[in-house]
This record gives C-alpha cells, structure tokens and sequence, in this order.
C-alpha cells in the first residue's frame, strides 16, 4: 500500500515536470506545444550519449541534457511558433504536431529505432523498511521534484522575470506597455519548460531504462492530461494533476487491472472535466469579447 | 525643440479614416488635453503614440527621435507610459506586483543571478520593493499593497494604473480618460492627485478627456480632436469660447 503510494507518487512526480512545460506554456503563449512530450526523449537521448559514449559522469549527462533540451526548445519556438503567434489556434497546434513527428523522426534518423538501454543516473538501490520498499530512483524524483516546485514557485512569484511573466500570461498588450518584451518573455518560458522536460526525462528513463524515440509520447500525453486535470495554465494545478494522476495510475495497476489503467486514469479526466470544466485548480473564465 | 511632436498622422481602418493630418506638438513639462466627443479618434491618437497601431501617414517624433514603426516596449523603454480607458490592470497580481511590472525596463540584474538568488539580487529586488511602495504612497495605495488588483475599489484601481505606467519612469505620461466612471468629487481629487504627480516626477502628461469642463481646470493648453481631424487648439479659455467647438459638443 504505502510502497505503491510512493511508487505513485515518483512517477506523479515526472508527470508534474512535464505538466509544468505545458502548463506554463500555455498560460503565456497561449499554445499546446505537442513537440514538448518529445523534448523529453531528446533529454533521454542525451544523458545516454553522454555517459554511455563519451563515458561522461551522470551528473555531466544531465546537465548536457538540460543544455540541450533548452536550446532546442527556443530554437522550436522561433523557428515553427513565432512565424504563427497571429495565425489561428488550429493552424498553430497543427505545427505542433508536425513537430513532434519531427522531432521523432529525426532521433530515429539519429539513433535508429533500437532500443537503447538507458543505465539509471542513481543506480538501482532501493531501501526496505518493514513492508515498504523505496527504489533510489523514486526517492531522487520526488526530491527533484520537490527542488522544482519550490524554485518554480519561488521564480514565479518573487523574482522580476516571474513578475513579468505572469504579467504577459495575463495580458500580453498591457504588459507590453510597460515595457517588457512578450517575444523574450515566450523564449524564457520555453526555456524553463524544456529544461525541465530534460530532466524529466532522465528521470523518466532511470525509472523505465527503455529508451526509443517514441519513448517521449505516452508520458507527454499523460502529463498533458495532469495538466488540464489540475487546470492548464496553473503552475499548482500542474503538480497536484501530475501526482494524483501518477498514484491514481500505479492503484489501478495495482488493484484494478494491469491493462485497464491508462482507460481509468482517462475516465477520471472525464469525470473531472465534466464536474470540474477548468480542471482541479483552474479558474472559470468567460471568453473575451 | 518639443518633447513630442506629431506632424500630419493619419491611420485608416479599412475605409474608416479615424485620425487624419493630425498636428501636436507636447512641450517638456507641460500638461496638455486631448479632448472631442466620443468616437472622435483620442484612443486612437493614444495607440499610434504608444505603437500598439502603426500610423498609415504622418511621423511621431519624442526628443527628436522617431517612434513609428517601433515595438510598444521598445516605445516605453524611450519614455512614453499611459493608462487606459477601460482599466487594464494585472488583476490577479497584487497591486504591489502590478507597479513593479513598470521597473521591467531597467534590466539591472542577469538570469543567472536571478536563478541563484546572489546577493546582489536579493538587494535589488528589495530596493524595487521599497520603490514601489515609494509609488504606491503617492496615490495612498500603500495600505493595500498586498490586495489583487482586481479586489481594489474601482476609484483606486483608476490611480493603481497610473502609478504603474509612472514605475516605467516615463518622460511623457498618457492617461486615457482617467476619471471616466468617478463621481465629481473623485474626479475633483484625482485632478489634484496628477497635478501632484507632474511635479512630484517631472513628468509630462497628455491627457485625454471628452469633458471638457473637466480639463479646462488643470491643462494649459488644449487639443480638440472631432471626427479624426483637430477642430481647434489654444488655451481652455480660447478653446472654450470658441464656437465650432460648442457645435460638436452640442452636436455630438
Ligand atoms: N482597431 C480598430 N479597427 C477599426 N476601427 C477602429 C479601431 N480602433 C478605433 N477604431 C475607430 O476609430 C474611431 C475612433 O475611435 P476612438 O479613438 O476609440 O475614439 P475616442 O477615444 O475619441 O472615443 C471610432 O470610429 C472607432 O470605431
Ligand atoms: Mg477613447
């Protein structure tokens, strides 16, 4: 029971930073960057080169992981979504996808669709007390991803760029007119959000050493559904959808059935989208006119 | 030379000619009204200063320098703030963050150092603080620092705005009806309130307004825009007893 809460709660964990990117970049741009699930793999991709070609040490994996994954995240921003930031939703996120197919493509160019099996950053400890068994990997995710939310929080609300960037989410035309620019305030977001998705994505593959270059889709999709569940565009929303889903996910697989669990985890979306149409902590809001 | 100076600015919309051959020119420290009835083009002539429209013809000129064609933040950062006719504050940050949105023009720490809380951040953001309040005191608005915008009385939520576009530190000050919506002893208080702030920042200010009984008590000088063209300009005592100008109030 409390073995499989806290299996929950690590894989919610990894759901809750990649929510994060999406929720954040929908909040400011106003998009649903699809690719973001992707960025992921690539995340995974290059902590594996790095250690198991170049021999690096897992701390150097990560953080070339992250370099990477931040890079490429606004250079997918100003290449395929600046060019559209007046063209229509669907002619934006139908870039989106087109993406994420790209991105995909491209690591199976790169790596070929071989499996690569992925050594975890943390080893494969774990440490038994009485009947609960904690593996090493969901103890540092969850720290991890406790060391996110709070410096998340922390830059959002206390620094000037957090400022500024809850200004844009809110009002991309007045927050102009006091002088910040909304493009660098978009590149910034997609910055963090990517960051983030490499490390995710290290996580994500220490967890499920399986890496192949869909292995980014089926947790972007998840966590993009913690993201609507906890009310997109709110970074707690984010979190609360991502580690509620992740138990919610590992008690159906546990209680309920193996290959039932990703239709439960949907039909809780249902349900609480139908109670609930902003999600858990989303705001109602009416359509500008 | 004049801190602003607009020479024959136009901008259509479609087949709608809303400003047309407009000629302005705002001296340093002065406070100056825009006034007409409404639909007259005033919002207008405020989004072509402020870059949010690009003028079709004419050139805007502050301290000599041309603006037209330039990003609204790029605009801001050369020293031109304003409010708007329908409020638009930050309502889900409290009011203390909704004038610290101003300070983004001075980029005085890095990422990096954000991102590490180094002390010298840490300075900084609190001497922003301290800043901001500073502001904040000026429109009485420092009690309530920490409300949401949006939870403010609408009277204050008027001077919040102002006292967010002054964060920006702005040379020419432009504030888009800013007593529409307040009864006359509100509006008799705000007067006061801007006359206090010119002097206080040094600011200049161009002031929008459709009643003209209103700013003929603070400006010196007045500006009368009606259908996108300027009816007539001079002092509010010429502008008042001029007859044209009677007519399209009357009329309008
Ligand atoms: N973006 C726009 N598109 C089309 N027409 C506009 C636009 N902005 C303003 N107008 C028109 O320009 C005219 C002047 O409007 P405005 O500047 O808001 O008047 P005022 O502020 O003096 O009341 C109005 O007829 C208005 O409909
Ligand atoms: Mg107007």
């Amino acid at each position: 029971m409390i073995s499989n809460l806290i299996a929950g709660i690590s894989l919610g964990s990894i759901y809750a930073i990649i929510a994060l990117g999406y929720t954040m970049v929908y909040g400011i741009a106003k998009m649903l960057n699809f690719a973001h699930g992707d960025v992921i793999m690539v995340g995974g991709y290059m902590c594996f080169c790095a250690t198991f070609y170049l021999g690096l040490p897992p701390l150097a994996g990560v953080l070339l992981a992250v370099v990477v994954c931040t890079l490429l995240g606004v250079t997918i921003e100003r290449l395929a979504y600046k060019p559209l930031r007046s063209a229509p939703a669907l002619a934006v996120l139908i870039t989106a996808i087109g993406m994420s197919y790209f991105l995909q493509n491209a690591a199976l160019l790169l790596w070929t669709a071989n499996p690569k099996t992925f050594t975890s950053i943390v080893g494969y400890g774990s440490i038994q007390m009485g009947d609960v068994h904690i593996t090493h990997v969901a103890m540092v995710t969850i720290a991890v991803c406790v060391v996110i939310m709070v410096a998340l929080t922390l830059f959002t609300n206390k620094t000037k760029m957090g400022t500024a960037m809850r200004a844009v989410s809110e009002d991309k035309g007045a927050a102009q007119l006091m002088g910040i620019s909304v493009n660098r305030t978009i590149s910034l977001t997609f910055a963090i959000g990517s960051g983030l998705a490499a490390i995710a994505g290290v996580l994500l593959c220490s967890a499920y050493p399986m890496l192949v270059p869909t292995t980014g889709s089926m947790p972007g999709i998840k966590a993009f559904t913690a993201a609507v569940f906890g009310g997109i565009g709110s970074i707690p929303g984010a979190m609360l959808g991502g580690i509620l889903l992740g138990v919610i996910e590992i008690f159906s697989k546990a209680y309920i059935s193996q290959e039932l669990s990703d239709a439960i985890v949907f039909a809780v979306l249902i349900i609480v989208l139908l109670v609930k149409p902003a999600g858990l902590l989303g705001k109602q809001v009416s359509e500008k006119v | 030379m004049a801190l602003l100076e607009v020479t024959d600015l136009g901008i259509s919309f479609g087949g709608l000619r809303a400003v047309d051959e407009l000629n302005m020119t705002v001296e340093q420290g002065a406070l100056v009204g825009l006034i007409g009835p409404n639909g007259a083009g005033k919002t207008t002539v405020f989004n072509m200063l402020t870059g949010v429209y690009r003028p079709t013809d004419g050139g805007i000129r502050l301290d000599g320098e041309n603006l037209v064609g330039k990003k609204p933040h790029e605009i801001c950062k050369m020293g031109i703030a304003r409010t708007f006719q329908n409020i638009r504050l930050f309502n889900k940050l409290p009011v203390l963050d909704n004038v610290k949105t101003g300070f983004h023009n001075e980029v005085t720490y890095t990422l990096p150092e954000s991102l590490f809380h180094a002390g010298s951040y840490r300075k900084k953001e609190k001497q922003m603080d301290e800043k901001a309040m500073e502001i904040l005191k000026v429109f009485d608005l420092d009690g309530q620092w920490d409300y949401k915008a949006a939870n403010l009385p609408y009277g204050k939520q008027r001077k919040l705005e102002i006292a967010r576009a002054l964060a920006t530190d702005p040379k020419l000050l432009l504030l888009d009806e800013p007593a529409a919506g307040m009864n006359p002893n509100e509006t008799a208080e705000l007067m006061e309130t801007i006359e206090l702030v010119r002097r206080r920042f040094q600011v200049t200010v161009l002031l929008i307004e459709h009643d003209m009984k209103l700013v003929s008590g603070i400006c010196e000088y007045l500006y009368v825009l009606n259908f996108g063209r300027l009816l007539a300009q001079g002092t509010p005592v010429e502008v008042l007893s001029n007859p044209e100008v009677v007519t399209a109030y009357l009329g309008g």
